[in-house]
């Protein structure tokens, strides 16, 4: 293989690994903000410590912070009633706050719902089963296009009947009912039918997060991309693969090294499993530049890089 | 399999496709599939939730909600109202159950609404799914409360049970006891539970009182229970309060015929 070095590089190769906290960093903690964001709820009805009222639906913090989830709000207004100022404000917070970090960075830190289906991608990985059915990749905007429709037709948010995010929050809360059935449906789904298909193609409300997410500030950006050794790492574990090939191969219409894709989830896991640390997260707007010398796979990558002599182990012997 | 050989002559070839015309054509196909079926989703998930309509008639909403129609839309069904309730008053409907999943209810005989003077749960209410408007509680109306059975009413059988009359919250304007003659002792007087629908608000206290096993008065939703006079009805005697005086002037007044006046002939 050939490779091309740019002047200055470190000598040493890397080691192996990184430690095993460095590696599951986001993940850690997107799962402590998961459970952080249950507890939180359950500490008031449970431990008598009301700091947060209410349900992912709708929330107050310490009697004064109204919090509303905007997609359901939308369905009520698409049913035609028109929302009091406190859900309208609620809303509006949340709106602006994903708007910042990223629209489904909700689907990666706070949906409970993404545990399960992350639970259910794990073991069927781990057991080695086929990907399976694939629904075509816009289906979730069609969907939440059509849950809009059904609340306008049936003059109720009609999706909140059996939206699966909304009512495992609840049944977290309130009390479960049948409620597994729902849960164990979706997992089952992603599970045995279409692996990553509740997220990545269904969920209306992962769509709808996903459009806010497309002007988002917070950005997770393949800063060093130059680094980059094919190893595939991240698109084996990011729950939307199809996001990271624009920023990282350049192939973006500007070229930018920042994941524009609303879809993607900000949750960072591409950054814990690059062992060359090519991501990290980044603002839409910065101007993004790789901070130090690497490994170049191409000419190109290197001069782009700002790197003007590059020199080659072309010929050499390895 | 499709080589053209001397005995099928081979058909003329196709015109080639003009360019973008193909993929333009798949792109319309597409969308087209794409939002019928999002079409059907939606009338789907809409058949669906009209049948999610029903409200079981042992479920009350709580203070403040308007008709059920309205409600449903408003509810965003966050369970604040529950959570500010200081009773064990509401709770939110879980999948499975009868009621909307996730919408706020409560049943009389389990626990009734204890008429907060605050109403803390409309004021929790981020939607005014429960009409913040409602600032007196005994303006409420989350129900009606009828003496469904007058079999077992202790005090239509002449005794003087009155639990639900003392529990009113309003004794004596949502429930009045009116005394009928007792035919059965021939000297005793009944005093029948009578609920007036212009004060009753439904809270549920008399259901949850009623001394019975199972409970003689009951609160239901007032479209279930309420009548209606039709538009163009007039009661006479009202209309001659209103009026002060004869509707008709002049008008001979025949004598009534009550059951016990003699008939005339003596005949029956
Ligand atoms: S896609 Fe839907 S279910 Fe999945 S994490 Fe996002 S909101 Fe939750
Ligand atoms: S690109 Fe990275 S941050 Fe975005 S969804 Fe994939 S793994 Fe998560
Ligand atoms: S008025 Fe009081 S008891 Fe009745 S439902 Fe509201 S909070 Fe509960
Ligand atoms: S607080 Fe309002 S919106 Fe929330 S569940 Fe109660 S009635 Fe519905
Ligand atoms: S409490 Fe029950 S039994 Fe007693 S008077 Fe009222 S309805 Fe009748």
């Amino acid at each position: 293989m050939t490779a091309i070095r740019a002047r200055g590089q470190y000598d040493a190769p890397p080691p192996r690994r990184r430690p095993w906290l460095r590696r599951h960093k986001w993940l850690l903690l997107r799962r402590a903000s998961q459970f952080g964001v249950i507890a939180l709820f359950l500490a008031g009805p449970m431990y008598g410590v009301w700091i947060v009222k209410g349900s992912l639906i709708s929330s107050k913090t310490m009697g004064v912070l109204p919090l509303s989830d905007p997609y359901v709000a939308l369905q009520s207004l698409a049913a035609g009633h028109l929302l009091a100022s406190t859900t309208l404000i609620g809303a509006a917070i949340v709106l602006g706050f994903y708007m910042l970090v990223g629209g489904r960075a909700y689907c990666a830190f706070v949906c409970p719902m993404n545990i399960v289906t992350d639970a259910a991608r794990w073991l069927s990985k781990r057991l080695q089963l086929p990907k399976g059915w694939t629904p075509p990749a816009e289906t979730r905007f069609w969907l939440l296009g059509a849950t809009l429709l059904a609340a306008v037709f049936a003059a109720l948010p009609a999706w909140e009947l059996i939206n699966p995010v909304t009512v495992l929050s609840r049944s977290l809360l309130f009390g479960f009912g049948y409620a597994w059935t729902v849960v164990f449906a979706i997992f089952v789904f992603d599970f045995l039918i279409s692996r990553r298909g509740w997220c990545g193609r269904l969920c209306p409300m992962g769509a709808f997060y996903g459009v806010l997410g497309a002007g988002a500030l917070l950005r997770v950006a393949a800063k060093e991309r130059e680094r980059c050794d094919d190893c595939m790492d991240c698109f084996a574990v990011c729950p939307e693969p199809q996001v990271i090939a624009p920023a990282l191969r350049g192939t973006q219409k500007d070229a930018s090294r920042r994941i524009l894709s609303g879809v993607c989830t900000n949750c960072g896991r591409c950054i814990d499993v690059c062992e060359k640390e090519v991501f990290a997260f980044s603002w839409r707007l910065a101007a993004v530049r790789p901070t130090g010398p690497g490994v170049f796979n191409t000419r190109e990558g290197a001069r782009e890089a700002g790197y003007s002599h590059v020199e080659t182990t072309e010929g050499r012997k390895p | 399999m499709d080589t053209p050989s001397a005995r099928t002559p081979s058909p003329p070839p196709a015109p080639p496709p003009v360019r973008g015309q193909g993929a333009r054509r798949r792109f319309l196909v597409k969308i087209a599939r794409a939002a019928a079926g999002a079409g059907v989703f939606a009338l789907a998930l809409d058949l669906f939730s009209r049948d999610a309509h029903g409200l079981p008639a042992v479920a009350l909403r709580p203070p403040g909600a308007g008709d059920e129609g309205a409600f449903l839309a408003a509810c965003v069904r966050c369970g604040l109202c529950v959570r500010d309730c200081p009773y064990p008053t509401l709770g939110l409907a879980r999948f499975g159950e009868e009621v909307p999943v996730g919408t706020p209810y409560f049943i009389a005989r389990r626990a009734p609404c204890e008429m907060c003077e605050d109403i803390p749960c409309v004021k929790a209410c981020p939607t005014a799914a429960l009409d913040p408007e409602l600032t007196h509680i005994d303006a409420a109306r989350m129900g009606l409360a009828v003496l469904t059975d007058h079999e077992t009413c202790l005090n239509f059988q002449g005794l003087r049970c009155d639990v639900c009359f003392r529990v009113c919250p309003l004794m004596d304007k949502a429930i009045t006891l009116e005394m009928l003659h007792n035919p059965r002792t021939g000297k005793h007087a009944m005093f029948i539970p009578t609920v007036h629908s212009e004060a009753c608000t439904g809270c549920g206290k008399c259901e949850r009182a009623c001394v019975l096993e199972r409970a003689a008065i009951r609160v239901l939703p007032r479209h279930l229970v309420k009548g209606e006079i039709g538009d163009h009805y007039r009661l006479g005697w009202v209309e001659e309060k209103r009026h002060g005086g004869p509707l008709v002037p002049g008008l001979i007044d025949l004598p009534d015929r009550m059951p016990a006046s003699p008939s005339p002939g003596g005949r029956p």
